[in-house]
């Protein structure tokens, strides 16, 4: 990605965004504009594709045609239903970028390509479809992705949230980059990218029933620049992991489970932001739950760790990367963590999504 | 944050720690009443700090696992009407009732809606005229002033469209229904510290001196806990048995007088059936006469709802202490944390549910960076 | 039961004719009716519970408290405390009530 691109597409103001003309008279999605007629046409042509900006591939055509990259490819695909579709710090459409991007990059993987298609209902306003549009278009530039091809329909009034956004990419991987869960074993370290349950406590401050007042914004963010740097130390980076939906907690069970390890936490260490804490506090959360959209979970073998440890907090996304634990004999496939206390206790895997308490 | 971080500084916990280790020389079972307090034992790994004389026994102090089924299914019958909004504390959707919780009622397109506090149900109801906005109003002393407040509102501002589904519960009964049970094995109380910040602290005198039983009125940090079980065995070292106030620094000897007030408005006592133990007479709060209007279950016709709790449960037993919950035939078949049967199964906190983690722990050494 | 933390109160101001505030719970912000501790004045801190401040906390027994923590550990003078206070049983001691 070169600096003209990236100010190109963040020179448009988000706040003041409003529909180009000519959108047929309807500032809001009708029926029509999933019809595959003109109506389609022009959303895709007066709001989409400027939306997106340098990031978009202008043929957009029924089915991209890409240049076979060499190498091994992954694939990954993921769904975006966020509610609020706006929130502190981002919305829906830096989610279904930055959401594919990072999981392309927990594989290792070079993210080069995504597809994006949207889902909407009827009655939303064009000018939120086109800030959405925006901030895919800012978010895949910056990821130095490129977005390829794309399908839209519209559903009736009530049958959805407003948009829904599915992304899929397409990564390559370099020779010698082995990274999964199974890879886990008892001494290695793990280190996460920085502080945690901040994209969580972002979504949860506008949700209705629960606002609060708060500075926190999501830590959205594609993290494909820091994976790169880190391989590019030549650790011998046994798993990566994006902790979201479900927070640490989540990812460090799965990888327990998977690779048949236990994982011991030193509570201490885990980079918890004080209004994180506080907003937990007040709501009986636990931060380990909470989810992240710009944070990943690296498991590396302890004589890797510090050096590892060095260039992440040198990479602009990493730079409160901290070590947060260890891969044991012990208890395994359980995640234990240290309290301050000196006590231990027992990080489960969340039965469902974290609720408010009273008790 | 001010006052929570300081009562949860690692080299003071050490100091009560170990002045806790010297004092106990027998073995001494102790109640921490409320969830929260249980939940902080859980949370920062306190029962494994303490010495082995000192068995903490968890008390029935969790509103959500102690209300009853019955009630439960009532929620579930309401929240599944059409033109109902039914609004909830977040940790109550997913308690089960006889045959789904809360969650599933919404999935099945129930208007379910979690809320932080009852006032924002008053508010959805001004919002939503057309609807019908009901509460599900459960919690101990500490939650009542807020759903009493909330329906002193609705009444006074003219929301009719609003309703409280009431399952209030009181703690001093539940402290006497305990000490009565003949095998009782509870030899001092943590009384709970905030629901005694609004009552303040004369119910429990009385109690401590018929029973002959320390109760130490204690907070929730880690500090606190410490503090009320150091002093707790102290009295118990000592063979006293009088009410201390571990806690002063939210709790006051008349507790809160406004919301006290508020109370003996818009509440009157009731006998309230808790899940896994039973009926306890007087030992709840139903709306009084002058907002009996806001009462869902007879808004609704649910009050002629009758559901029998499992028979298989055994938590009324495993509350007071009398069993191990693997002693419990159910215990880890029948039920589980996914499809609990009772209220110590329900709340990961609660004593069969924690017991159900932390077994599989036991079984394995414990090893630290 | 009853998890209630506490935050300091920054504004307050009517709505629905009660009295109400915004309250910082160290940089989460929160509206907090404060109609059973009506006298707390701005910058007190107060504890809540779903959304409604039930006690005021009181800062000079808060540092009592943590005082009397970071003094502990003579250990005979502490039983001394105890069997002084079963011994008074009959009678109110600091700290006991009855």
């Amino acid at each position: 990605m070169s600096e003209t691109d990236l100010e190109s597409a963040t020179s448009i103001d988000m706040s003041t965004w409003t529909c180009p003309v000519p959108l047929r008279d309807s500032p809001t999605i009708v029926m029509g504009h999933g019809g595959g007629g003109a109506m389609s046409g022009e959303l895709i042509e007066h709001l989409f594709l400027p939306g997106f900006g340098p990031a978009a591939r202008a043929e957009m055509g029924d089915s991209a045609v890409l240049a076979r990259p060499g190498g091994r490819l992954a694939f990954s695909t993921d769904s975006f239903v966020v509610r609020p579709l706006f929130f502190p710090g981002g919305s829906i459409g830096d989610l279904a970028v930055n959401g594919t991007v990072n999981d392309l990059a927990m594989s290792g993987a070079r993210p080069l390509y995504l597809s994006t298609s949207f889902i909407l209902e009827e009655g939303t306003p064009l000018a939120d479809i086109g800030r959405i549009a925006q901030a895919m278009g800012v978010a895949a530039t910056a990821a130095g992705v490129q977005l390829v091809t794309g399908d839209t329909k519209v559903v009736d009034a009530g049958h959805g949230d407003g948009v829904y956004v599915n992304t899929a990419g397409i990564g390559v991987l370099d020779d010698g980059v082995d990274i999964r869960p199974a890879r886990a074993a008892v001494g290695d370290v793990v280190i996460v990218s920085g502080a945690i349950g901040v994209h969580g406590v972002a979504i949860m401050s506008c949700r209705e029933g629960l606002q609060f007042g708060t500075t926190i914004a999501s830590d959205c963010a594609a993290l494909n620049g820091l994976v790169a740097d880190m391989i590019a130390t030549g650790a011998d980076i046994h798993v990566l992991r994006d902790p979201t939906r479900g927070g640490v907690a989540a990812s460090l069970n799965e990888i327990a489970r998977i690779a048949g390890v236990g994982v011991s936490l030193v509570e201490r260490d885990l980079p918890i932001p004080e209004a994180v804490a506080n907003a937990c506090s007040l709501l009986g959360l636990d931060p380990l739950y909470v989810a992240n959209e710009g944070k990943l979970i690296a498991i590396v073998p302890a004589q890797d760790s510090e050096r590892l440890l060095a260039a992440m907090q040198n990479s602009e996304l990493g730079k409160e990367a901290a070590i947060i634990g260890r891969c044991v004999a012990e208890h395994p496939r359980m995640v234990v963590a240290r309290t301050g206390l000196g006590g231990n206790r027992v990080v489960d895997l969340p039965i469902g999504e974290q609720l408010p308490r009273i008790c | 944050m001010k006052y929570l971080d300081e009562f949860s500084n690692p080299e003071l916990a050490k100091r009560l720690l170990d002045s806790i280790h010297e004092i106990a020389t027998r073995r001494w079972a102790i109640m921490e009443v409320c969830g929260g307090q249980t939940h902080t034992i859980i949370r920062h790994g306190i029962d494994q700090l303490l010495p082995d004389e000192v068995e903490m026994i968890h008390g029935p102090g969790c509103p959500v696992c102690v209300t009853p089924l019955e009630i439960i299914d009532k929620a579930l019958a309401i929240a599944a009407m059409p033109g109902v909004i039914f609004c909830s504390f977040g940790d109550m959707l997913r308690v089960p009732g006889s045959s789904q919780d809360l969650f599933r009622i919404k999935s099945a397109g129930g208007d379910v809606r979690v809320v932080y506090s009852p006032l924002d149900a008053l508010t959805l109801a001004r919002e939503n005229p057309d609807k019908q906005v009901v509460f599900f109003g459960i919690g101990f002393e500490t939650t009542a002033p807020a759903n009493a407040m909330t329906v002193y509102q609705a009444k006074r501002l003219g929301i009719g469209n609003f309703s409280l589904l009431v399952s209030h519960v009181l703690v001093p009964p539940a402290i006497a229904a305990i000490m009565e049970s003949p095998e009782c094995r509870v030899q001092g109380f943590l009384a709970a510290g905030h629901v005694c910040s609004v009552m303040g602290t004369a119910e429990y005198p009385m109690l401590a001196e018929k029973y002959r039983v320390p109760i130490v009125v204690t907070g929730f940090e880690p500090l606190d806990i410490l503090a009320g079980i150091r002093r707790t065995v102290m009295q118990l070292e000592a063979g006293s048995h009088v009410v201390e106030n571990a806690y002063p620094r939210a709790v006051t000897d008349q507790g809160n007088e406004p919301a006290r007030a508020m109370l003996r408005d818009v509440f009157e006592v009731t006998d309230r059936t808790w899940r896994g133990i039973g009926m306890i007479p007087r030992s709840g709060w139903r709306l009084s006469e002058a907002y009996r209007d806001f009462d869902a279950e007879a808004r609704f016709n649910v009050a002629g709802m009758h559901t029998d709790e499992s028979s298989l449960c055994r938590s009324g037993e495993v509350l007071q202490g009398l069993i191990k919950p693997h002693e419990c035939a159910a215990f880890g078949k029948e039920c589980t944390p996914r499809n609990p049967l009772g209220a110590t199964m329900v709340s990961s906190e609660g004593a069969c549910a924690a017991y159900y983690l932390y077994r599989r722990l036991e079984l394995t050494a414990v090893s630290h960076v | 039961m009853c998890l209630a933390v506490p935050g300091r109160i920054l504004r307050r101001y009517e709505k629905d004719l009660a009295l109400m505030a915004e309250v910082d719970f160290g940089g989460v912000l929160k509206e907090v009716c404060l109609q059973y501790i009506p006298d707390a004045a701005l910058g007190d801190y107060v504890i809540v519970h779903v959304g409604f401040a039930i006690q005021r906390l009181d800062e000079a027994s808060a540092l009592e408290t943590l005082a009397n923590f970071a003094n502990l550990g003579i250990l005979e003078e502490e039983f001394g405390d105890g069997f002084t206070r079963a011994a008074k049983q009959a009678g109110a001691v600091e700290g006991v009530m009855r």
